[in-house]
């Protein structure tokens, strides 16, 4: 009776304590979303949406043209780490067994641990120097970049997951390897790699250090990718370091924008998540 | 069908291997066309693998090799520059457990085969013919657009079937097919069996003694890797030339 009364005791005393590491760690989170939302939603209105950025000084303005840059940014970037990244990660699960797969998977290891800025430097070198000038091209490449490691492996995990009884009856109907593995294999991961792709592009949106030297900054708007491009992070960062009292604001409400974007595609990415899950029971 | 009728298989000299492991050793037979051949034998014995020699499924397993020589109406399965995916075009398999394509409805995982392979045209008609032959159509022809998982288990694997059946193949591979399913499910697996029989020459892996009995014209017993005796169902059944054959058949041991 009385061990009984004791582990209960202990049983709510380590239930309060894993509560209270939830607050703890809920805390920064929730003080960060309170702080840019509380700085940042009295600087915003329609024309920060719509507007080009104005001098020092000069009231009104908006990012309007580093929103549509982070787009063109991160669309020229999924052209290029979406195939890419899917492909890698369904040729790793299929075909990765040997020296070559064993090879790319390391590589993508190593690859998906090398700092953004470093990646930047390697779009700056492979783009920006030999065309002569910055361009949203260098970004999108460095951007894609960090995409591609990451997708494959989540790909290829998934991928992995179909079960081997769905490829054997492909095959067995006379349907050529390649075919199942594009028709069936990856039909049927379709949901989770669409809510892995949706995560990285997410997480490519957020994105600052390697567009600092690649895409630069625009004070207009610019949709040509061979041109230096605005986009959301670099220019909230340029605000944020400027000595402005109007651009601190501009910053915090353009992080607030940000914030919303980013949080967007992680609820799509759920919500794809809970459809592919849905579809399979 | 006359005995001097040429094989619609034959297998000679047939090894089959898992890295080291010797799955099936030296096997040799004979199935004639528009009949059904029963392979039965203990857990373990090499049915399956032998099975899936047939339509060079084997091959697919990582280690598994496979030697000797396999002719389809003369033509040798293993020569050299013949391509697996046309062999498997002709030699259809109905897999041990239903294996639907989960993502698709139920008319598309019987056209599944067709689309996969380029062929263009009216699949209605093919949906419900192979539906019908496989003992479906009754049951699913009100939504033939429903998700294939929404199906019991014994209806998945009639849809099986009948997605196999689409492909028109000469021989049909089943390896356990009533396994996974009730007696009445099994009763009817059993009877298309029957049915399918003047169309399609049949190997059915079982390890139902009845069941062996009751759809089988021949009977192939495996101890081990090794095919011990192969003849008429009702000789292997009634009067075996081998004593491990009987006390198999007899329940002695296995
Ligand atoms: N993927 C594999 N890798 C290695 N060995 C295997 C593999 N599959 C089967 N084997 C081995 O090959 C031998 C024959 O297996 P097989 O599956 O053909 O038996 P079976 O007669 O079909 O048995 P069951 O009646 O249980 O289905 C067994 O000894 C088994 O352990
Ligand atoms: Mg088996």
């Amino acid at each position: 009776m009385r061990s009984l009364l004791l582990r209960r005791i202990r049983n709510h005393l380590m239930t309060a304590l894993c509560g209270l590491g939830v607050l703890l760690a809920l805390a920064p989170l929730a003080s960060l979303l309170w702080l840019v939302v509380s700085r940042g939603l009295p600087g915003l209105s329609l024309s920060f949406f719509t507007a080009l950025p104005t001098p020092v000084g000069e009231p009104g303005g908006g990012v309007g043209n580093a929103v549509v840059g982070t787009g063109m940014l991160v669309s020229l970037a999924c052209l290029l780490g979406l195939p890419l990244g899917v492909g890698a990660g369904v040729f790793l699960a299929e075909r990765g067994d040997g020296l070559f797969g064993r090879t790319v998977r390391f590589t993508a290891e190593v690859f998906s641990g090398v700092p953004s800025i470093v990646v930047g430097i390697v779009a700056y070198g492979l783009v920006v120097v030999p065309m002569h000038h910055f361009s949203a091209l260098a970004g999108a490449l460095a951007l894609a970049l960090l995409m591609v490691p990451t997708l494959s492996r989540s790909t290829e995990e998934l991928v992995r997951l179909v079960p081997g009884s769905l490829r054997e009856a492909s095959l067995a109907l006379g349907v050529p390897q390649w075919k199942t593995s594009l028709r069936i294999v990856l039909r049927t991961a379709r949901g989770g790699i669409v809510t892995a792709a949706l995560l990285a592009v997410a997480r490519a949106a957020g994105e600052t250090a390697p567009l600092l030297f690649t895409t630069l900054n625009n004070q207009y708007w610019n949709l040509r990718p061979d041109q230096p491009t605005a986009s959301l992070t670099v220019q909230i960062f340029n605000y944020a370091i400027s000595p402005y009292e109007d651009w601190h604001q501009k910053a915090w409400s353009a992080a607030l924008v940000l914030l919303l974007v980013v949080g967007g595609l992680n609820l799509l990415a759920r919500i794809a998540m809970r459809n592919s899950l849905g579809s399979h029971r | 069908m006359s005995a001097a009728a040429p094989p619609k298989i034959r297998v000679e000299g047939l090894d089959a291997w898992f890295g080291e492991t010797h799955a099936v050793r030296d096997v040799s037979l004979d199935v004639r066309p528009l009949s059904v051949l029963a392979v039965i034998g203990p857990s373990g014995c090499g049915k399956s693998t032998f099975l899936r020699c047939l339509n060079r499924m084997h091959e697919l397993v990582p280690g598994g090799r496979a030697t000797g020589k396999v002719t389809l109406d003369g033509e040798d399965l293993y020569a050299r520059g013949v391509d697996p995916v046309s062999i498997r075009r002709r030699v259809g398999m109905v897999f041990q457990r239903p294996n639907p394509f989960p993502t698709m409805t139920i008319a598309d995982n019987v056209s599944a085969g067709l689309r996969l392979n380029g062929w263009k045209g009216r699949l209605e008609e093919i949906v419900e013919r192979c539906l019908r032959q496989a003992a479906l159509w009754d049951e699913v022809k009100d939504r033939l657009h429903s998700p294939a998982t929404s199906l019991s288990g014994g209806q998945q694997q009639r849809l099986c079937i009948a997605r196999a059946l689409a492909v028109e193949p000469e021989v049909l591979l089943m390896d356990e097919p009533a396994s996974a399913l009730d007696p009445i499910a099994t009763a009817r697996v059993e009877e298309l069996m029957h049915e399918l029989k003047a169309r399609y020459t049949i190997v059915v892996v079982t390890h139902n003694m009845q069941q062996a009995a009751r759809v089988s014209d021949q009977t192939a017993f495996f101890y081990m890797g090794e095919l011990v005796e192969v003849g008429d169902t009702e000789t292997i059944f009634t009067n075996p030339r081998e004593q491990r054959t009987e006390d198999y058949v007899t329940g002695k041991f296995g």
